[in-house]
C-alpha cells in the first residue's frame, strides 16, 4: 500500500453527537486513518453539525466528551472540513457556534466533492 | 469488479448483516471479486459464536464463517469488539480480528467500497 498514491477518502459525518455512537467511532476511525497519511476530509451534514457545537457538557449524561478532540485533526494534516450551509441554518448554527474552523458549503458543492472521492465513509 | 464491504450494524436487529451477505453472494456468482468485509461498529457482533438462535432461523455468525471458509477475508475491528465484549475467544473460525488500518486495505484496494447499515 505504501508505493501507491494517496487515496481521496471523506468521511460523511451525519448524527449528532451523543445518542448514538456513530460519531465518536467515527472519529475514531479518522484518527486511525490520519495517521496512515491518505488524503482525507470530513463532511458534516444533517445532525452531523452538531457534532462540533462549542462548549458541549457530557457530564449529565455519563459519557465522554470528544468534541474537542476533532482539533486534533490539524496535526494530522486533515484540513478539508465541511459543514453543510442548510444543516447548519436549519438547526439555528452558524460557522462561529463549531469548535473547528470549517468550510461552509452549498450540499450540491459537497456533493460534487463526493463525487471526486475514492472512499466514502458514512457515519 | 473488486469491491469492499463494510457492516456497521449488528445481527438481526436491522437487515444490514443480511443485506451485507446477500450483497456479497450475489456478486460472487456473477463473478466479482470480494476484496473484503470490515465489522465496524455494532457490526462486530455479527461474528459472535455464542449466537444460538432457533432452528427454523438463519444463524448470522455461523453464515460469516462459512464465506470465510470459502477464502474471503473478514476483518472485525478491534477497537469496536473491545468496547463491546468481543474478542478471539469468542468470535467464530474464519474470522480475524485487526485494526482500521484493514478497512483502509480494502477500501482502497477496492474498485468500490460497499456500506451496509449507518441508519
Amino acid at each position: 500500500m505504501a508505493e501507491k498514491e494517496k487515496s481521496k477518502i471523506m468521511f460523511l459525518m451525519r448524527k449528532a453527537a451523543h445518542g448514538s455512537i456513530y460519531a465518536y467511532e467515527g472519529l475514531e476511525a479518522i484518527l486511525i486513518m490520519g495517521a496512515f497519511e491518505q488524503e482525507i476530509s470530513v463532511a458534516f451534514i444533517d445532525d452531523g453539525v452538531f457534532v462540533l457545537k462549542k462548549e458541549q457538557d457530557t457530564k449529565p449524561l455519563g459519557v465522554k466528551e470528544f468534541s474537542r478532540t476533532f482539533k486534533t485533526l490539524e496535526d494530522f494534516d486533515i484540513t478539508n472540513i465541511y459543514a453543510d450551509r442548510e444543516s447548519l441554518e436549519q438547526r439555528g448554527l452558524t460557522a462561529d457556534d463549531l469548535i473547528i474552523p470549517v468550510k461552509v458549503m452549498e450540499a450540491g458543492e459537497i456533493a460534487k466533492l463526493m463525487e471526486g472521492q475514492d472512499v466514502l465513509l458514512p457515519f | 469488479m473488486k469491491f469492499g464491504i463494510l457492516i456497521q450494524d449488528g445481527p438481526y436487529n436491522h437487515e444490514a448483516s443480511d443485506s451485507a451477505y446477500n450483497f456479497i453472494k450475489a456478486a460472487l456468482e456473477r463473478g466479482h471479486t470480494i476484496q473484503g468485509v470490515f465489522f465496524y461498529n455494532d457490526g462486530v457482533y455479527n461474528v459472535n459464536k455464542l449466537m444460538d438462535p432457533p432452528q427454523d432461523d438463519r444463524n448470522i455468525s455461523k453464515r460469516w464463517s462459512e464465506l470465510g471458509a470459502k477464502g474471503i477475508d473478514i476483518v472485525v475491528c478491534i477497537a469496536a469488539a473491545k468496547r463491546r465484549g468481543i474478542n478471539t475467544d469468542i468470535i467464530v473460525p474464519n474470522v480475524r480480528i485487526s485494526g482500521l488500518g484493514q478497512l483502509l486495505e480494502i477500501a482502497v484496494e477496492s474498485d468500490r467500497l460497499v456500506t451496509f447499515g449507518t441508519g
